[in-house]
């Protein structure tokens, strides 16, 4: 085994020592001061913070994952992923890139929990029926290995929906009883960071932020950062002019749809979804999803999988120009846990549907067919 | 003898575990396992078909892209439904973008640090290196200050005592053999392949909103629409950016991750003879000229389908989707015919049944049931998937760009044909068709241009859209090769809802255990008779898994005919 000095250097330190020139350092700053929606006058502030913060250890863990949200981490910019992994985070243990496996990966694992004050990143849900056998590594339960790595931690970031809420495991009938890392973890703080996966921008803003003020960011009633949550896709579409004038697209490659038109009647559930997909777009801001032409699935939304489809089903509207108002009433509704479904009687299914526990013994279903009225029949021909 | 375990077994995607018997420095015997279990299955049981395809991308993220494609395939072959010519052509470009990315990927971050010693990197001259490379290639980042700087970053690195991802890694292992100048050409490159991914995947943002799991999928065709005289879909623009993009990826491809394959390859050819496996390869095929469905429409393919048996090169055999079943006598679940029958994918059963050792654990028991995936056999037969079988099946079929390049490889590496059947062999496959597919994807981008000019703007037949004009009931499948291998998805419609949805997934084929009569599954096979150095680093046996690119979220998957109640699980 290598032998190293325990001698610890800044970020900012590591950075320059790498190449990295100050003034691409300072753009960073200035970039991640506008992810954050901060005024100007902290781009400074947010540079003093990283020349003297020391590289924090980070802890990735994942569970009942797809990989798609470490995926979303390689796709950094800006720091890319080769500044962030080398420089500003120390990231000692993620199954999908580190060189170590087996007894070596997991003592790499517990020397950062020795160590204490390290970051917890958790991708995956958690399985709770069956004593966890639905997911273990190295002969351990997710459970067990979350309880762990979470002690001593500074703080816990939920990259994707599954960690934050339980996400496609948890979607009824939930077969494996799984949960959101929320629910099993208390005594540290803890930010969700949704999405289907998470956008990369948004973790490396919570991470500066974390840096910078030594907190994580304010939050709203589901545990999102309002830099990065506050907001409806519906108020900061591109083609929300085209909503409020009535021009939707009707069918899949007609005239509506070739020329950028709304595609709230394809099934976009932009209105009752908070992220900020519009502005920060994705893959450097190349392109978004209502950007590429098809609607939002509203991915960030708590239970999702089960309140926003089925996908091309069309939100509830009153017919007219009324649609406005009613979806801004809509989307207020929907800022804490509850969801917006198709049908109250679909809603108040998925609401009261039992997660984590033994979901095998009570299976809860969703009455699709109540979720499937209430489409097209409603909201108002242009 | 001593049992070894690797759990997790990491740089893959997903959980599995390996447990080894080594004797003389050889293993004897190996189990493959897979320790994670989502049951999708039961999740979509019930919902709009036209939803599959968004739920079941989400088996995986690493393989984004290919789920989605099997399943607007099977769910287009149930209701007989043709997409329009661009849109497969978008499906196609989509689908070998993915292949150079995902392959760059593991070649460079998953892979290479089996055979790359990065400590002794920080040993190399700089100007010796930059020799070595261009030696090799005309790469344009080979100047002795350009690997000066590496070595330097990674000197401070090293020094400042936090190694991070590198952490407890095998470093001075004696199965590594790079000097150290290959090692830093190596580690150079594993970092601008970091940046390279990053940019190259803007192909998948532009053509399907955002990477991972791309969003623009719809059975009968693409969300993405095409208007020469729009801003706000595919245009001339569009198709110069994709250009450049494509190009950039054949540039990479052909610069960087060809040498570099070729220089590693150079220093281990005894992996050449370790690490053969069953021997048996089997191929869906795919890249479909022409709109058909590629399921049904098997002659019509840039990638060939078939069989090659026996590590025998002189036969193609014929591949019959009907032939496949899967067994389930070594895995946590149960049929109600008795555990030691094969079921066809239509006729499966999902039913979870974990009888392994209460966590946390030391062994399992693998004389019992002892892993989430089921062992798929075609024909009765366990059959190797992925890159290796493909351009094995492709260069027995006589597939002029694959024979050219395969030929080319064994003569530089100065090894026979028989040298493909082994860890190096899957490896050196995997580059090829990165190669072949960097090519091919200009050409379809090309077709694409074309049929835009001769006036085609249809992305979606949205004649069968609304489930109004669907049969009360319709089944059918999804055939498509992922960059891992051979998957097929199978569904069944009735009234408008999923009645059943099954998927065969190519990690299931290779990391699958042993099925009711003994057999092993391709990773046990293949990891018999690997020389072990020191039981306590298990490098090679990372090798050998690595050389397969597991994914074991696409593998144990397993998805319900119909639904039924999961029955007790026992916890001992």
């Amino acid at each position: 085994m290598l032998e190293t000095d325990t001698r610890r250097d800044s970020i900012v330190e590591s950075l320059l020592a790498r190449g990295v020139t100050r003034r691409r350092f300072l753009e960073f700053c200035a970039a991640t001061t506008a992810i954050l929606a901060l005024p100007v006058t902290y781009e400074a502030r947010i540079a003093e913070a990283l020349e003297t913060a020391e590289k924090p250890t980070l802890v990735w863990l994942e569970f009942q994952d797809c990989a798609g949200n470490s995926e979303s981490f390689l796709r950094a910019r800006d720091p890319g992923v080769a500044d962030i992994v080398l420089d500003i985070l120390s990231v000692d243990y993620h199954e999908t890139i580190m060189a170590a496996a087996g007894h070596q990966a997991e003592a790499a694992r517990e020397e950062a929990i020795a160590r204490g004050g390290h970051i917890v990143v958790v991708e995956g849900s958690v399985p709770t029926a069956h004593g966890g056998v639905y997911c273990t590594i190295g002969g351990k339960t997710a459970q067990q290995i979350l309880a762990e790595t979470v002690q001593g931690a500074a703080a816990v970031i939920n990259t994707g929906t599954c960690s934050a809420y339980g996400g496609i495991p948890a979607a009824a009938p939930n077969p494996t009883g799984a949960v959101g890392v929320p629910e099993l973890v208390s005594g540290v703080p803890v930010v969700n960071l949704p999405g289907c996966p998470m956008n990369v921008d948004n973790l490396t803003a919570t991470i500066v932020h974390y840096l910078t003020f030594g907190a994580l960011p304010a939050t709203d009633g589901v545990g999102r950062p309002l830099f990065a949550y506050g907001e409806r896709i519906h108020d900061h579409c591109e083609r929300r002019a085209h909503f409020d004038a009535g021009q939707f697209a009707l069918e899949w490659g007609d005239e509506g749809h070739r020329k950028g038109w709304c595609l709230y009647k394809m099934g976009c559930k932009g209105p009752s979804t908070f992220h900020n997909c519009p502005s920060q777009r994705w893959n450097g801001g190349t392109s978004w999803p209502i950007g590429a032409g098809h609607g939002c699935v509203g991915c960030s939304e708590p239970f999702f999988w089960d309140t926003m489809t089925p996908i091309y089903g069309r939100l509830p509207a009153p017919p007219g120009f009324g649609v406005t108002t009613s979806l801004e009433k809509i989307g207020a509704g929907i800022v804490g846990l509850t969801a917006l479904g198709f049908g109250a009687h679909g809603v108040a299914k998925a609401v009261q549907r039992k997660r984590g526990g033994d979901a095998v013994q009570t299976p809860v279903e969703i009455d699709r067919s109540a979720l499937r009225t209430g489409s097209d029949e409603e909201g108002g021909e242009r | 003898m001593s049992r070894i375990v690797v759990d997790p077994i990491t740089r893959i995607e997903g959980h599995l575990r390996v447990e080894a018997e080594v004797d003389g420095g050889k293993i004897t015997d190996a189990w493959s396992s897979c320790t994670m279990w989502r049951g999708i299955e039961k999740i979509l049981n019930g919902r709009d078909p036209r939803d599959a395809w968004y739920f079941t991308q989400r088996i995986c993220g690493v393989c984004t892209t290919v789920h989605a494609m099997a399943s607007v395939r099977a769910v287009e072959n149930a209701l007989g439904i043709e997409p329009p010519l661009n849109a497969q052509i978008i499906r196609n470009l989509i689908q070998a973008s993915q292949f150079v990315h995902d392959h760059v990927v593991h070649f460079y971050h998953l892979h290479a640090l089996d055979w790359v010693d990065v400590v002794s990197a920080l040993d190399a001259d700089p100007s010796a290196t930059a020799e070595l490379a261009q030696s090799i290639s005309t790469y344009p980042r080979s100047s002795p200050t350009y690997f000066a700087q590496v070595r330097d970053r990674l000197a401070n690195f090293v020094a400042a005592g936090r190694l991070g991802p590198f952490t407890n890694g095998y470093w001075g292992h004696p199965a590594y053999r790079l000097p150290p100048e290959g090692n830093l050409l190596a580690v150079s490159h594993y970092l601008d392949a970091l940046e390279f991914q990053r940019k190259y995947v803007e192909i998948h943002a532009i053509l399907g909103g955002k990477n991972p799991h791309l969003q623009t999928y719809l059975v009968g065709g693409m969300a993405v629409p095409i208007d020469p005289n729009s801003q706000n879909a595919i245009n001339a623009g569009t198709i110069g950016r994709l250009r450049g993009l494509l190009r950039e990826g054949l540039d990479f491809v052909t610069q960087a991750y060809i040498p570099d394959l070729l220089l590693v390859a150079s220093f281990y050819t005894d992996w050449a003879a370790i690490g053969g496996g069953l021997g048996n390869y089997m191929s869906f095929g795919d890249f479909p000229h022409g709109n058909k469905n590629p399921s049904t429409d098997p002659d019509n393919l840039f990638l060939p389908r078939g069989i090659v048996l026996g590590k025998d090169l002189g036969t193609v055999h014929p591949m019959d989707p009907g032939k496949i079943a899967e067994y389930v006598s070594h895995s946590w679940y149960t049929y109600e015919a008795g555990d030691d029958v094969a079921l066809p994918p239509l006729e499966g059963e999902t039913t979870p049944n974990y009888t392994g050792p209460e966590p946390p654990f030391e062994f399992l028991d693998t004389d019992a049931k002892y892993s989430w995936l089921k062992s798929p056999r075609y024909d009765d037969t366990p059959m190797e998937v992925g890159p290796l079988a493909r351009m094995l099946v492709a260069y027995a079929a006589g597939h002029e760009r694959v024979v050219e390049l395969v030929d080319a490889v064994l003569s530089k590496l100065g090894v026979g044909a028989e040298a493909l059947f082994s860890t190096l062999g899957r490896t050196a496959a995997r580059g090829i068709e990165t190669q072949v597919l960097a090519e091919y994807s200009l050409d379809l981008l090309d077709t694409l241009a074309a049929n835009i000019a001769g006036g085609d703007l249809r992305i979606h037949n949205g004649e069968l859209w609304d489930p109004k004009d669907w049969p009360a009931e319709a089944s059918g499948f999804g055939m498509h090769e992922a960059p891992r291998g051979s998957l097929s998805h199978w569904v069944r419609i009735a009234n408008g809802e999923i009645a059943g949805y099954q998927a065969v997934v190519p990690s299931t084929w290779n990391a699958g255990p042993r099925d009711a009569n003994g057999r092993r599954g391709a990773y046990e096979a293949a990891l018999l008779d690997t020389p072990m150095a020191d039981p306590a680093q298990p490098l090679e046996i990372l090798r050998t898994v690595h050389s397969f690119d597991p994914c074991m979220a696409c593998a144990a998957h397993v998805l319900d005919k119909d639904g039924n109640p999961v029955v007790e699980v026992q916890v001992l």
